[in-house]
């Protein structure tokens, strides 16, 4: 279980000196279980259940739980620079939780961010996302949380931030400046699709999925650039680091997004986290693990042919195609490339000479579009830590890729990762001995025993 | 009386192995809550796995990290009845496992089926030699199961281990290159056979040129990425050679923590207790039905746990002593020749020989599966004609290279007489490491009525319990088995052009050693059979005496089998479990009425 979320980013807040650095950093990444719902009042079990389901496709779990706490009771911390704050207990306890919350002080919390005392929430909290939620998904989930959900009493810790910094009234400016309307947020969920699947898709993806808010760019005053695919192409363009992760284009370029990716292989990836073409890991792995994996096929269908409609980004992008040059090289035992050696010895025995690995155990690393990503970071971030594909219900096995940090050198991860990114039609940019040092540098605490798999 | 007591469960599995996991799996299929007490830690690939700390030779073969504690419980071990028993304090002669996955865990992956002869080989000896033919003093008897009978079960097992092999025959039509000898079989290997390694190689074209039937031996080591029924993956094999002691870093090897228990632990009528040790099963006052078991937890409070259906699926010898403990079935007594528990202890009569080649050789003895290779079976089971040879009992013969690491290796150091230090041992070492090739003879024990387990009269383990004895000494029999096997060995050394060759071979009148390591592949002591005064189990692996305990395992075989004996565990283990949920759930009761 990781510890808190980290700061990735500074930037200051317009002109109010407050500062929102991290807030951008708000991929779940606890791996509480969403209990099953408590008695409920009758005539509501079939509300409870789907307000259960809004909360999967919102992933509340995600954040407003601590590492190893009971689920929505709150405590997960975000560490800014300026001090720490902590997501709130949202389990209807009376005391410290929401249970005072009517539905409307619920609505507007979810999706204008304002808390029940009138305060402006953080927008580590997703608002400019849940803005799109529907009246019948906000009613579902105040009815999930209030009935199906036990209260627990836990006070979270409060925030850390000293005063001035504390005063949140700054942030009812970035909200009216950033944060769209209930009404304006809904009229653009209304637009026109080509098809109501895609119409659902784009539900989900920009509304309750809140996929922008690690898979967008954010500008220095930490917002969103887009919300929504009618805001232009960065919308999904790849977000910023979130715990050392460099979230991809979700968009159609055809080395670094989802160009040759298929709609199944979107469902496959979002159901089970492991696909011929890679698998989950780092933040994406807890999202399939307590989000998207719950989803309908419909539902997954829906986000899925909604991102195949996105085109992409960055248009000068030539197909990947594979490219045996380096593969033959190591089958006839020359490794006198930049790298090949390290990866023989410490890769190749999952990910293969080829490149081509054990897909669904071990991933691909030819033509996987995180290995070509322009921001090499995820990749170096792998071979220093490793990570942990989890288990999920359809896929009840969890891999455990070993880090590296301890036997290769910064030079040495250079080379191997520069390889990696070179090889089998690969094409992107070598990476320095000092890009490994900036990454080494600012790597996430290991986590403890507990969160490892027990397969 | 036990100072906590649980809630009752429908099922309690004693032992987190193979055959634990299994029960617990088919139980929880069936319905079933089930409470799993496993003595040791729990572990998996992540934990005792983790690359590449996991493969440290050293700690993994040497310091034993994930077997039997033996400083906790061991058992004592004399070689006949006129001697007094000593403890095995020392991992050595055979390699007791502990924690989650059991045996399953440190194996190394050698899957076999049992040959259809040897379920029924008391009457196929009869019937082929007449009964004189066996032995005065050796309790030869079938299993009262035949091939047919498991063969569903070997496939299931199968197709949940990934096993990685080469068919002969499927439903009779002949359809690959597999073993000549072997049974039809209802379905191919669900994945291809490994590929030999050079040495293996070496050897399957010289048995083929003096002709033997060479084929590739059936390993849980996975040839490919795959995914079993349960839906858990396993990784492929990369031949590095850490199966044996290890936790299989790739997930390619197969392991009740990998294949099985994936699926159970998320299923809310599974609970598994770790560094929960099992003192006895509880029986009622009229000692023919079990009330649930007693065990000690992590922090040594004595638990009872209820329970209306017990499954004893420890480790062999600790299934026995279990019995003896718990006072389930009459404990043998060798001199009335009466009770079952205890009875029929048998072992696996392996040696090794090696064969030296020219510099030019490269035999790479590094590279390994643990359960790959290449075996013949031309004298294994009934195979070959006994008559002339006067013996009961055979041998597969194989080069089955799990890879011989450095400590291994500098133990091996070279042929027989150079020194074990020294300049003259490192040249030895040197010129020999590379070039040779190791291969077993992997043979039969029978069971003999002086050969048996009870209850130690002296030692007690750490819990003030009487130890489990071994009384057990090699006999001419399978002596001159091993003798004959061997032999035959060095047509096929010849033809792989070796240099030198030391056959491995039984010398007459051999003891038995506890201070070399042969095999952990110990059986018997509570045998399955259809006559309650031979066997302590029925056919479906149920004690005769108290019905509602079934007792997993190798301790149910009747007499040594010269092949692995993990795939016909895992068939038994589905194989009981079937007529458990088929007909003992509905109607709880013995499922042989005499």
């Amino acid at each position: 279980m990781r510890q808190r979320k980290r700061v990735t980013a500074a930037a200051l807040f317009g002109g109010l000196g407050i500062s929102l650095a991290g807030l951008s950093a708000i991929v779940p990444t606890a791996h509480a279980q969403v209990p099953a719902p408590a008695a409920s009042a009758p005539g509501t079990t079939g509300l409870v259940a789907q307000g259960e389901y809004v909360a999967r496709a919102s992933d509340c779990v995600a954040c407003h739980t601590a590492p190893g706490g009971t689920p929505f009771a709150g405590g997960l911390s975000f560490a800014l620079p300026m001090g720490t704050i902590y997501a709130p207990n949202i389990t209807p306890d009376a005391q410290t939780g929401i249970g005072k919350y009517t539905e409307a002080e619920f609505a507007r919390a979810v999706r204008e961010g304002v808390r029940r005392d009138g305060a402006s929430l953080y927008p580590a909290m997703p608002f400019p996302s849940y803005a799109r939620m529907t009246d019948a998904d906000i009613h579902a989930l105040y009815v999930y949380f209030m009935q199906g959900v036990k209260p627990v009493a836990n006070t979270v810790k409060a925030s850390t931030i000293p005063w001035p910094l504390s005063m949140r009234w700054p942030l009812i400016g970035w909200r009216m400046m950033f944060a769209p309307s209930v009404k304006d947020a809904q009229a653009k969920s209304a637009r026109p699709f080509a098809d109501p699947v895609l119409a659902r898709g784009a539900y989900l993806v920009e509304g309750p999925g809140h996929c922008g808010a690690c898979h967008t760019p954010r500008a220095i005053t930490m917002q969103e650039v887009a919300l929504t695919s009618a805001d232009g192409t960065r919308f999904l363009a790849g977000g910023g680091a979130v715990d050392g992760w460099i979230p991809t284009s979700l968009r159609g370029e055809n080395r670094t997004g989802l160009g040759r990716w298929s709609e199944d292989d979107l469902v496959e990836f979002l159901k089970v986290g492991r696909i011929r073409r890679g698998s989950a890991f780092g933040g994406m792995s807890d999202a399939v693990g307590h989000g998207t994996q719950h989803l309908t096929d419909e539902d997954l269908h829906a986000i899925a042919r909604y991102l195949k409609a996105l085109p992409p980004d960055d248009t000068t992008q030539t197909p990947w195609t594979y490219d045996a040059t380096l593969a033959t090289a190591l089958h006839s035992g020359d490794v006198s490339a930049r790298g090949a050696r390290t990866y023989v010895d410490s890769c190749a025995a999952c990910h293969r000479t080829d490149g081509q690995a054990y897909p669904t155990v071990f991933p691909p690393l030819a033509g996987n579009p995180v290995v070509m990503d322009k921001v090499p970071d995820s990749l170096i971030h792998i071979v220093l830590t490793g990570d942990i594909l989890r288990a999920t219900h359809d896929a009840p096995s969890a891999f455990v890729m070993p880090g590296f940090a301890d036997r290769l050198s910064d030079e040495k991860v250079a080379d191997v990762v520069s390889f990696i990114r070179k090889a089998w039609g690969n094409n992107a940019a070598p990476v320095t001995a000092q890009d490994v040092a900036r990454v080494r540098k600012a790597l996430p605490k290991a986590e403890g025993d507990a969160a490892l798999p027990l397969n | 009386m036990a100072s906590i007591k649980m809630k009752s469960v429908d099922a309690v599995v004693i032992g987190g192995g193979w055959a634990g996991a299994i029960l617990a799996k088919e139980l929880t299929e069936a319905g079933q809550s089930v409470v799993m007490l496993e003595r040791g830690a729990d572990r998996s690939t992540a934990s005792d796995g983790a690359y590449p700390g996991s493969i440290d030779e050293l700690q993994a073969n040497f310091r034993h990290k994930i077997f039997q504690n033996l400083s906790k419980s061991s058992v004592t071990i004399r070689n006949s009845s006129d001697q007094t028993a000593l403890p095995y304090r020392q991992m050595a002669a055979f390699l007791p496992g502990e924690g989650v996955g059991g045996a399953g865990l440190h194996w190394s992956g050698v899957h076999f089926r049992m040959p259809p002869d040897d379920l029924i080989m008391r009457t196929k000896v009869k019937e082929k030699y007449g009964e004189k033919f066996i032995p005065e003093g050796m309790n030869l008897q079938d299993y009262g199961v035949t091939y047919d009978d498991l063969e569903p079960f070997f496939d299931k097992a199968e197709k949940v281990f990934g096993t990685s092999g080469e068919a002969y025959t499927v439903n009779g039509q002949v359809v690959g290159k597999g073993n000549f000898f072997a049974p039809s079989r209802s379905d191919n290997f669900p994945l291809p056979a490994l590929k030999d390694v050079y040495g293996a190689n070496m050897f399957r074209k010289a048995a083929e040129e003096v002709g033997f039937h060479p084929y590739a031996m059936p390993a849980a080591n996975a040839s490919a990425q795959y995914t079993n029924p349960y839906g858990v993956q396993m990784g492929p094999c990369n031949f590095c050679g850490y199966c044996s002691g290890y936790a299989c870093y790739m997930y390619s090897k197969a392991s009740p923590n990998v294949n099985i228990l994936p699926a159970l632990r998320n299923d809310p009528k599974f609970e598994l207790r770790a560094e929960s040790h099992v003192l006895r099963v509880e029986l009622d006052s009229t000692k023919t039905k079990a009330t649930g078991v007693t065990y000690l937890d992590r922090k040594g409070n004595e638990v009872f746990q209820p329970a209306e259906l017990v499954i004893v699926s420890a480790f062999q010898f600790h299934n026995v002593h279990l019995m003896l403990l718990s006072g389930i079935g009459k404990p043998y007594d060798p001199v009335a020749n009466e009770g079952v528990v205890g009875r029929n202890f048998v072992y696996q009569n392996v040696t090794t020989t090696t064969a030296w080649f020219d510099k030019s050789v490269y035999t790479n003895q590094f590279i390994g599966t643990g359960g790959g290779g290449v075996a013949f079976d031309d004298f294994n089971s009934e195979n070959f004609d006994h008559g002339p040879l006067g013996f009961i009992g055979g041998s597969p013969v194989w080069v089955n290279q799990a890879g011989i690491k450095g400590i291994a290796a500098a133990k091996i150091g070279g042929p027989p007489g150079t020194p074990h230090w020294g300049s003259a041992w490192k040249k030895a070492m040197v010129d020999t490491y590379q070039h040779s090739v190791r291969m077993d003879a992997h043979g039969t024990n029978m069971a003999y009525r002086d050969v048996y387990l009870d209850l130690d009269p002296t030692w007690k383990d750490a819990y003030g319990l009487p130890m489990l004895r071994m009384t057990f000494d090699w006999k001419d029999n399978d002596i001159r088995m091993n003798r004959y096997v061997v032999s035959q060995i060095a047509k096929v050394t010849k033809a792989m052009g070796a240099t030198d060759v030391h056959l491995g071979q039984r010398q007459p009148g051999e003891h038995f050693d506890t201070r070399f390591y042969q095999t952990t592949h110990l059986a018997g002591g509570a045998v399955m059979g259809d006559d309650p005064k031979t066997s302590a189990l029925n056919r479906y692996l149920q004690s005769w005496d108290v019905s509602n305990v079934f007792v997993i395992g190798a301790n149910a075989f009747p007499q040594g089998t010269g092949y692995n004996p993990t795939g016909m565990v895992a068939a038994l283990a589905y194989w009981s479990a079937h007529h458990i949920r088929t007909t003992y759930l509905k109607n709880p009761g013995p499922l042989v009425q005499l």
